[in-house]
């Protein structure tokens, strides 16, 4: 099988090496094609501010402080990147990670579950809501929005109800509560990052070999090799910053873990594909066979079973599950990571690591302020702004786009 | 030409709210027969289209495959049956590349957990896109960012993706250039010496003349002339589009008459 095409001679070909790298870098964003460099910037000018304001905020401790707080939140925002994908909403995520940590919580606590059924309970939960909403939107055709927002109010009365007259649940199960106690050491997270770097690297090399056999036109090597450097760049950081301090925590390998998986599955699978072509065109999707509602149900039951998984971890985390769980500016703040991260809420682009991505902002914002001892009055707008920000970016690059003929 | 057609609509009505659409349209296409469905705007012919694919239910009327009653009840069952359509709004998702609308809905998977082959869907869609002598910069572009014209190969090209027996064209030639235009018109020829049955709608005479068997012509959602080509006229066929008889509307023989 081969396939040599001659080279369109429309097609801009760059010169090599870092100048012609600039230029088509340059050119990308002139049509809009930002992809994640806004929040890059974002992100590193806020962390530049804080630890100009306070050096504590670039330590070891108060970093993987950090990424303890985000783990919660920013997978709620995973299932909700998926959500936006579609072009749809999902205001019941965190009533719904409430609900799902309550019943795991008074099944282990109160009727002596075994922790792995709780858990289980806990996320069959969070399926089966998002199920239900899934199919209430697609059979009676009521929009995403409105289900959901009765779903924000009703699960949070049902959060009240499994949690009873005391209205707090302490968690005193060991596994649960290791699910965000438990850091590994820095041997294992450094073989760990090894092997996570070695198996990307040979799927990006395996990827090249079969375009290469297969004669079709390989990506520049300075492409193939940032693809490997970029991410091994950051997970060694990562690792470096966490051994510093008291290792690997799992909560961030579980964050992470889910990030990454789903964002295989969009870009790697079927149904991945399918999400996208749902959420760029529904009408095309729907002619080209694709099973639409099945699609938007699958997409609100997995949303909301990451949602479940957040909950659990909030839990963990307080060690307790109580009235406020899952309330105040939990689902806000997830919606805005996916948003901040660069997910369009036009549907049809995005990337799961949008959800790391804006958490990471959403959660440097509050961590810095609280360093510098801010009223959460402030948080809430700077958070705000940041908000309005990214989602302008979202909608002018959008505009370049068109203007570009790309959208 | 073989005695039962391929695919055979009788009675077909459709409304849309208080418009009728199509009102009791009998429809037939052979194997290796190519129909041309003319008519002017509004007449109801992309909603014909509609229907053999599938994504307009059936509300009145019967479908036929092949003399056996079938029933469409959506995309899938008329794919199923081997029918594939080019629409008239082209139907592409703008936010993918040209691969992935190409195979949208037939991806490729690999064994393993590798998941999409996109390397053996992007030599396919290559070689597919350059037996049609479409032209693209890269498979890769996403559709959002082709022009009018490659948007319209795509959408043919993904037509004869799998292996059709019936290819319904909506106005497949209307943004193409004269090559391309040629391309498709003989790609018409092709299918039809392979033995697929091809329905094809056209505003432009010519190329109905050049490529059909038979013209269907449709005037306020109904069937309301069939010509044979060979046998036809043009202004026989304009005619019957208007609904106006020719020998009033000549401007020759009315200039006679005071
Ligand atoms: N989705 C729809 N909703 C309401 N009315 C519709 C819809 N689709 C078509 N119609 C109506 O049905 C009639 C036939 O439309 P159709 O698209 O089949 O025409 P056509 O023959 O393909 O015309 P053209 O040559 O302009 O493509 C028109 O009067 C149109 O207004
Ligand atoms: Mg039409």
């Amino acid at each position: 099988m081969s396939a040599q095409v001659p080279v369109d001679p429309r097609l801009v070909s760059d010169a090599p090496g870092p100048k012609g790298a600039w230029v088509a870098w340059r050119r990308r964003l002139a049509q809009g094609e930002l992809g994640s460099l806004p929040v890059l910037v974002g992100l590193a000018s806020i962390w530049l501010l804080f630890s100009f304001a306070n050096p504590r905020f670039l330590s070891a401790v108060n970093l993987t402080n950090l990424m303890l707080q985000i783990s919660a939140m920013g997978t709620l925002s995973v299932g909700l990147v998926l959500v936006l994908l579609l072009g749809e909403i999902d205001l019941s995520a965190g009533a719904v990670s409430g609900l799902a940590a309550a019943v795991m919580a008074t099944l282990s606590v109160q009727r002596g579950w075994a922790p792995v059924p709780a858990l289980l309970a806990g996320l069959g939960t969070g399926a089966a809501v998002g199920l239900f909403h899934g199919l209430w939107m697609t059979w009676l055709r009521v929009p995403s929005f409105v289900v959901t927002l009765a779903g924000l109010l009703g699960w949070q009365g049902a959060l009240l109800s499994v949690l009873g007259a005391t209205g707090t649940v302490n968690l005193t199960d060991e596994v649960i509560l290791a699910l965000t106690g438990t850091f590994f050491p820095p041997a294992v997270a450094w073989g760990a990052a090894g092997v996570v770097i070695a198996l990307h690297g040979a799927t990006v090399a395996l990827g090249r070999r079969r375009r290469a056999a297969a004669g079709l036109p390989l990506p520049p090597w300075r492409h193939t090799l940032m693809t490997v450097a970029g991410p091994a760049v950051v997970i060694v950081a990562a690792v470096a910053v966490f051994s510093w301090d008291r290792g690997l925590p799992l909560a961030v390998v579980l964050f992470a873990g889910l990030a990454s998986g789903v964002e295989w599955m969009l870009r790697r699978t079927r149904f991945g594909r399918h999400v996208f072509a749902v959420g760029g065109n529904a009408e095309a999707a729907r002619r080209a066979g694709i099973r639409v509602r099945g699609v938007r149900v699958a997409v609100f039951t997995l949303a909301s079973t990451l949602a479940a998984a957040g909950g659990i971890l909030a839990g963990s985390r307080l060690m307790a599950v109580n009235q406020s769980s899952g309330s105040g500016d939990v689902l806000l703040n997830a919606i805005a990571a996916a948003v901040i991260g660069g997910t369009s809420l036009f549907g049809g682009r995005g990337s799961a690591w949008s959800a790391l991505l804006g958490a990471l902002v959403i959660g440097s914002i509050s961590n810095g302020m609280d360093l510098l001892a801010l009223s959460s009055s402030v948080k809430f707008m700077v958070t705000g702004g940041v908000l309005l920000v990214a989602a302008s970016i979202d909608a002018l690059s959008r505009r370049e786009r068109q203007a570009a003929g790309r959208a | 030409m073989a005695a039962t057609p391929l695919l055979e609509l009788k009675g077909i009505t459709r409304h849309f709210g208080a418009i009728q659409a199509l009102r009791q349209v009998d429809f037939e296409v052979h194997a290796g027969e190519v129909v041309a469905l003319v008519g002017d705007n509004g007449a109801g012919k992309s909603t014909l289209v509609k229907t053999l694919a599938g994504i307009l239910p059936v509300e009145e009327g019967q479908v036929f495959f092949e003399g056996q009653p079938v029933r469409l009840t959506g995309p899938q069952s008329a794919t199923a049956l081997g029918v594939a359509t080019v629409y008239q709004d082209l139907a592409l998702c703008d936010n993918l590349d040209v691969v992935g609308n190409l195979f949208l809905g037939r991806e490729l998977t690999a064994r393993g957990p590798g998941g999409l082959d996109e390397t053996t869907m992007e030599v396919q869609a290559t070689q597919l896109l350059r037996r049609l002598s479409v032209s693209l910069p890269s498979v890769r572009t996403q559709v959002a960012a082709l022009s009018g014209g490659q948007r319209q190969s795509i959408a043919v090209a993904r037509a004869m993706m799998g292996s059709p027996r019936v290819v319904l064209l909506d106005e497949p030639t209307a943004a193409l250039g004269v090559a391309q235009t040629r391309q498709v018109l003989d790609l018409i020829r092709r299918l039809r010496e392979q033995g697929l049955g091809v329905v094809v709608i056209s505003h432009n005479l010519v190329d109905v003349f050049s490529v059909a068997n038979r013209i269907v012509v449709m005037r306020l959602g109904r069937r309301v002339a069939t010509f044979d080509t060979k046998a036809a006229r043009e202004v026989d066929v304009v005619a019957a589009i208007t609904g106006v008889d020719t020998t009033e509307s000549n401007p020759r023989l009315t200039a006679e008459a005071p």
